[in-house]
């Protein structure tokens, strides 16, 4: 049924629909709506959960960490500082294969102190081994979380993931979504079955100790995984898409890309801008089209590959930036892309929530065009 | 129909309900059968300090993320704000500006914009008895406008708020869309 | 606000900030009722009340929100608050 809220409201519903049985989290503007949300589903009895009040979220993440590891479906939302604090269970969470499912509402990292948003905060875990998918709008954040448990449980797969929606511009925004009933969602994503879990009567332990002779065969074990989500996700996206009309099959996923002499690449909510934009532009001739990177982990390297063959320019819009070196996102894009004759070029912008308008969009457009890129967008110049 | 996206943009202070203005107007829209986005300008957070929030109304589904810049319409919740900000400022012609003030005729607005004034802070006193105008002003601006009914405005407070909150604010908001329609603001 | 390095700040920019225009309500000393308690200026949040000589409180209204809280303290009734035109 089609209603509209909040987008961090809309989240808690679809998780409430994936009833997770153990939740923790440490409250952190702006997911802090997910969690206070959540909270009162259990205390209304509208959600059947064992809710954990921590003190930080490095204890919310480890809370999460045992319960899953207790053979409990497990969730938690966070952002910027309090991920940053999470850092360390992240790659044990990956490394101990616990299928957690973890809210980024992505948000800037600090000095300086900024609470507005960009990708900086998910992005800065990319090689903590947690599945990142990144949702355009609030119906795909919500469906995404559905879609998210379904991937991680797959005994294939077995692995966490950040469902990442941008901060404010999507948490704190009311739009209407299509909410998917509870039948519908139970007969999706059936009831969590561990592979494996604590048990006192039959125990095991997790995240052994391995020496260098092991180590390494752990670690690609991890990569191997990650690789095969791939197809897991392209196929419970799919099965998504019959079940509830919405297809997230796509890693990636293009807009106006078939005929397109220049392709936009970006990841989350300035994707919408980004097609009213190149609506305009297309009515004054020019063909520019948009690949939207809905799973940022695993890179869908060749997906991208080959849905840019035909295309002479590509601007990469990248939210963040590995400081020293370039945009994430554009960086794995010109690794996919190494060896074509594509010219791709990098846009770092929308730091700290500077906004992105339709015009700022066209501006870039035409700095890919003369072939002036690697570069900040919109700085103001009077202030350096 | 044609298609169409109208914008509107909300000025306040923390504290007087810009943000709650914003998503009630969204949430009645829908109910008339709209698409409706509405967002705050994620200001620092505290009592007083400006804020500004967006609504956004179309018939097809609303991709724009980025903040208001030419809205048809604004409301002012505090017209000591006009001293501070451009309030005006991008309104496309053809525009209605709401501003609560107690002395109507004081603001002149750029050309091709109308101004319709109300004491939205005159009725939030007497009819729920503090300084919170949010919802006068959403009554003033279904009655100005025409972008929401009063009926989906009332269902949306009353999904909001309970008990006598909800009744003092639906009697706000009604006195202030009954002044507008009936012009005597 | 300059780009300093390390994100650096002087002390003392809350001052730049006038809140007095947040204002609704604005206080009025009776200075005759006044018992010279004090109270007003310790419940002040904003800590703008200040005593110019005994029993002469004066709030300075560059920086009064208006919050009314000094009027509800006062033990003498000696402050009341009046609707700002605005």
């Amino acid at each position: 049924m089609k209603e509209i809220l909040e987008g961090s409201h809309a989240v808690a519903e679809a998780t409430r629909l994936c009833r997770p049985e153990v939740i923790a989290a440490y409250p952190i503007t702006p997911q802090t709506h997910i969690v206070e949300a959540l909270a009162q589903m259990v205390a209304d009895c509208r959600l059947q959960s064992e809710y954990i009040c921590v003190e930080s979220e490095f204890s919310a993440l480890s809370a999460c960490l045992g319960a899953s590891a207790a053979g409990s479906r497990t969730y938690s939302a966070t952002t910027s500082q309090g991920l940053a604090l999470m850092f360390e269970v992240c790659f044990n969470v990956a490394g101990m294969r616990l299928p957690i499912v973890m809210t980024i509402a992505n948000r800037a990292m600090s000095a300086p102190l900024s609470i507005w948003n960009d990708q900086q905060d998910s992005i800065a875990l990319r090689d903590s081994g947690w599945i990142q998918l990144y949702a355009e709008d609030n119906q795909e954040a919500l469906d995404l979380h559905i879609l998210a448990y379904r991937v991680c449980e797959d005994h294939d797969i077995l692995l966490p993931a950040f469902v990442c929606f941008d901060g404010f511009i999507l948490t704190h925004t009311y739009e209407p979504v299509d909410m998917p009933t509870q039948e519908e969602v139970d007969a999706y994503l059936p009831a969590f079955n561990p592979y494996q879990r604590l048990d006192a009567k039959d125990p095991i332990s997790f995240g052994m100790y391995a020496t260098p002779d092991y180590y390494l065969e752990f670690r690609y074990e991890n990569q191997r995984a990650m690789l095969r989500a791939k197809d897991a996700i392209s196929k419970y996206g799919a099965l998504f898409g019959e079940q509830f009309g919405r297809d997230y099959s796509g890693l990636i996923e293009g807009y106006k890309l078939e005929d397109a002499e220049i392709a936009l690449i970006a990841m989350g909510s300035i994707c919408g801008t980004i097609k009213d934009a190149i609506d305009e532009m297309r009515a004054d001739g020019k063909k520019v089209g948009l690949l939207k990177i809905r799973c940022y982990r695993p890179f869908p390297d060749e997906e991208i590959a080959s849905a840019l063959s035909h295309i002479k320019t590509v601007a990469v819009l990248d939210k963040n930036i590995s400081l020293g070196s370039k945009g994430a996102v554009a960086l794995e894009v010109k690794d996919a892309l190494y060896g074509s004759s594509i010219d791709v070029y990098d846009y770092i912008l929308g730091l700290g929530g500077r906004d992105i308008r339709k015009k700022d969009i066209k501006a870039i457009v035409d700095l890919a065009e003369k072939g002036s890129g690697d570069m900040f967008y919109g700085l103001r110049e009077e202030l350096l | 129909m044609g298609f169409f996206l109208r914008e509107l943009r909300i000025h306040g202070r923390g504290g007087q309900g810009s943000v709650t203005a914003a998503e009630l107007i969204a949430v009645a829209a829908f109910q008339g059968g709209v698409y409706a986005q509405a967002f705050p300008a994620f200001g620092v957070e505290r009592r007083g300090a400006p804020v500004q929030a967006f609504v956004r109304f179309s018939n097809e589904k609303i991709r724009l993320r980025s903040q208001v810049y030419e809205p048809d319409y604004i409301i002012v919740q505090d017209s000591t704000l006009i001293a501070d900000i451009n309030v005006f400022a991008g309104m496309k012609a053809g525009g209605i500006a709401i501003i609560n003030t107690e002395k109507a005729g004081k603001y002149s607005a750029p050309e091709g914009v109308s101004i319709i004034t109300i004491d939205a802070t005159k009725i939030a006193l007497e009819e729920i008895g503090l300084p919170i105008t949010n919802t006068a002003l959403m009554g003033a601006f279904a009655a100005a406008t025409g972008e929401i009914e009063f009926s989906a405005l009332e269902n949306a407070l009353k999904e909001r708020f309970e008990g006598k909150l909800a009744t003092t604010n639906i009697k706000a908001s009604q006195r202030a869309y009954e002044m507008i329609k009936g012009g005597s603001a | 606000m300059p780009l300093n390095i390390g994100c650096t700040a002087r002390p003392g920019k809350g001052r730049d900030n006038k809140t007095g225009s947040w204002r609704v309500f604005y206080p009025i000393f009776h200075h005759d009722k006044c018992t010279g308690c004090g109270i007003c200026t310790l419940i002040c949040p904003e800590g703008c009340i200040e005593v110019k000589e005994e029993k002469k409180y004066i709030p300075d209204l560059d920086y009064c929100k208006g919050c009314g809280l000094c009027a509800e303290e006062c033990p003498g009734e000696a402050i009341t608050m009046e609707k700002e035109e605005k």
